[in-house]
């Protein structure tokens, strides 16, 4: 049984089709990759999964459980199991960063604010943020709230961290930091799914690669395959577009 | 003319007058804060209720709406005048100042529900779903996170509503209510010379809109989170 398994997604904004059947199979464990020119649905199957935009068509199994986006009750535990980091950090500006990381396992998982606390202190000291606690979002830098960001998303203890171009909105001296973080996570036991086009980092610290073009995938392998080996024309095309960067 | 009231001073500032133009001061410091008060709960509730997007909830959304334009249209004194002749058979034995009360209370809310609903969606899309994603429910999602944030933007032009409605509330004197213009006018008509009894009455509105102005200033910046701390 796979971690996370994917059957057909399709979905779309007004009419508009975003996913066109998507299908795919995560282990666990495993560091999945999604890649992609713009538009081709990468960020979109991740808030499918999450469940901030509604799929039209498809199922999807976490553990073997069928997720239902149709009932709260079903996305609730999914997202029990499931965190994600967002591209422009989503941080609640009226709380400090310690009110950030505890506000969620205390509110909806019933933890006691001294546990919260000091498990949010121990992420944060993991991230290299000890010292930020009691700071609030806008004072920090972009690298730093987007660790914050991995940090409050792990302290939601999730099986599966989806990160939606975590790098993106950041100065390009501190995409080093993040970066270094999230390979700090990869290999210990959490099941990573990334949207990312810092091709480097991916060919490095996948053990998938998905290749997507126009919303659905085209091509799924080894790092080794997609990058050095293609078998679809339109991967080619696509890592020959951005060889440059390689 | 300064002789005049040089003269008059004494007799003018005694006791009896002082103590009933507090008490018309009292008068309108209720119609305000009681009925901008009530206004904001409900404003508050209508505002929410408008943001909702259940089916069944579209009727009572409608509703909303038409409450709230309906009173942002219609003259504050024109209301007072409906207010009169609405509850008064309902409730025969309703105070003039409890029917001004609610007038206010209806104007209030039509214009707070607007400034609350401006402040709401001030917070950025990507916090609710931040929130979402997390497992918050709506509940928690609007109390924890967008109420919080939205304090900032509501508070200035709610404040400015206020202040503004102190001075509207002298309307209500054409119910009979005797807020604080009116106990202006009646000092003037037992023979107080005028710059006295309106000069009260202007210093009076003072007191009670200078302090307001800066209390919510006060506020605005300790809700502000961090920087403005």
């Amino acid at each position: 049984m796979r971690h996370l398994e994917i059957n057909d997604l399709t979905a779309g904004y007004g009419g508009t089709p975003i996913l066109r059947g998507v299908s795919l199979g995560v282990d666990k464990g495993e560091v999945v990759s999604l890649i992609g020119p713009s538009g081709s649905g990468k960020s979109t199957l991740l808030r499918v999964l999450i469940g901030l935009t509604p799929p039209s068509a498809g199922a999807v199994h976490v553990g073997g459980e069928a997720v239902d986006y149709g009932k709260r009750a079903s996305v609730a535990a999914l997202r029990r199991r499931m965190s994600i980091v967002f591209q422009q950090f989503n941080l609640f500006q009226n709380m400090t960063v310690l009110g950030n990381i505890t506000i969620a396992p205390i509110k909806t998982r019933g933890l006691a604010a001294a546990a919260a606390e000091a498990r949010a202190r121990a992420l944060l000291d993991n991230v290299g943020l000890a010292d930020k606690a009691d700071q609030y979002p806008d004072q920090l830098s972009g690298g730093q709230q987007q660790r914050v960001a991995i940090a409050r998303a792990l302290a939601m203890d999730p099986e599966i961290l989806l990160l939606d171009e975590v790098t993106s909105a950041l100065d390009p001296e501190r995409v080093g930091e993040v970066l270094d973080t999230i390979r700090t996570l990869a290999g210990g036991g959490i099941t990573l799914i990334l949207v990312s086009h810092e091709m480097h980092f991916v060919r490095e610290i996948s053990t998938r690669v998905v290749m997507m073009d126009a919303g659905a995938v085209v091509e799924t392998g080894p790092p080794s395959q997609i990058f050095g080996e293609p078998e679809a024309a339109r991967t080619r095309a696509f890592i020959g577009s951005i060889v440059g960067g390689l | 003319m300064i002789e005049r009231i040089v003269a008059e001073a004494p007799a003018f500032f005694s006791s009896a007058n002082l103590g009933f133009v507090l008490a018309a001061l009292g008068r309108t410091l209720f119609m305000t804060f009681v009925g901008c008060g009530l206004g904001f709960g409900i404003g508050l509730g209508l505002a929410v209720l408008r943001r909702t997007q259940a089916p069944m909830l579209a009727p009572a959304r409608w509703l909303a709406m038409l409450w709230v334009e309906t009173f942002r249209r219609i003259p504050f004194l024109v209301i007072l005048i409906m207010v009169l002749f609405g509850v008064q058979p309902l409730v025969p034995e309703i105070s003039l100042i409890g029917i001004a009360t609610i007038a206010v209370t209806l104007v209030a809310t039509a214009f707070l529900s607007e400034i609350i609903r401006a402040g709401l969606e001030s917070v950025p899309r990507a916090q609710v779903e931040g929130a979402a994603a997390m497992n918050f429910s709506a509940w928690q999602s609007f109390w924890l996170v967008v109420l919080p944030q939205s304090w900032r933007v509501i508070l200035p032009p709610a404040a400015a509503f206020m202040v503004m409605f102190i001075k509207d509330t002298s309307l209500a004197s054409h119910l009979g209510v005797v807020e604080l213009t009116f106990s202006g006018k009646i000092l003037v008509n037992r023979g107080s010379s005028p710059v006295l009894g309106y000069g009260i009455v202007l210093l009076g509105y003072f007191i009670l809109s200078w302090p307001l102005g800066r209390l919510a200033r006060m506020l605005e910046v300790r809700l502000a989170p961090s920087r403005n701390q």
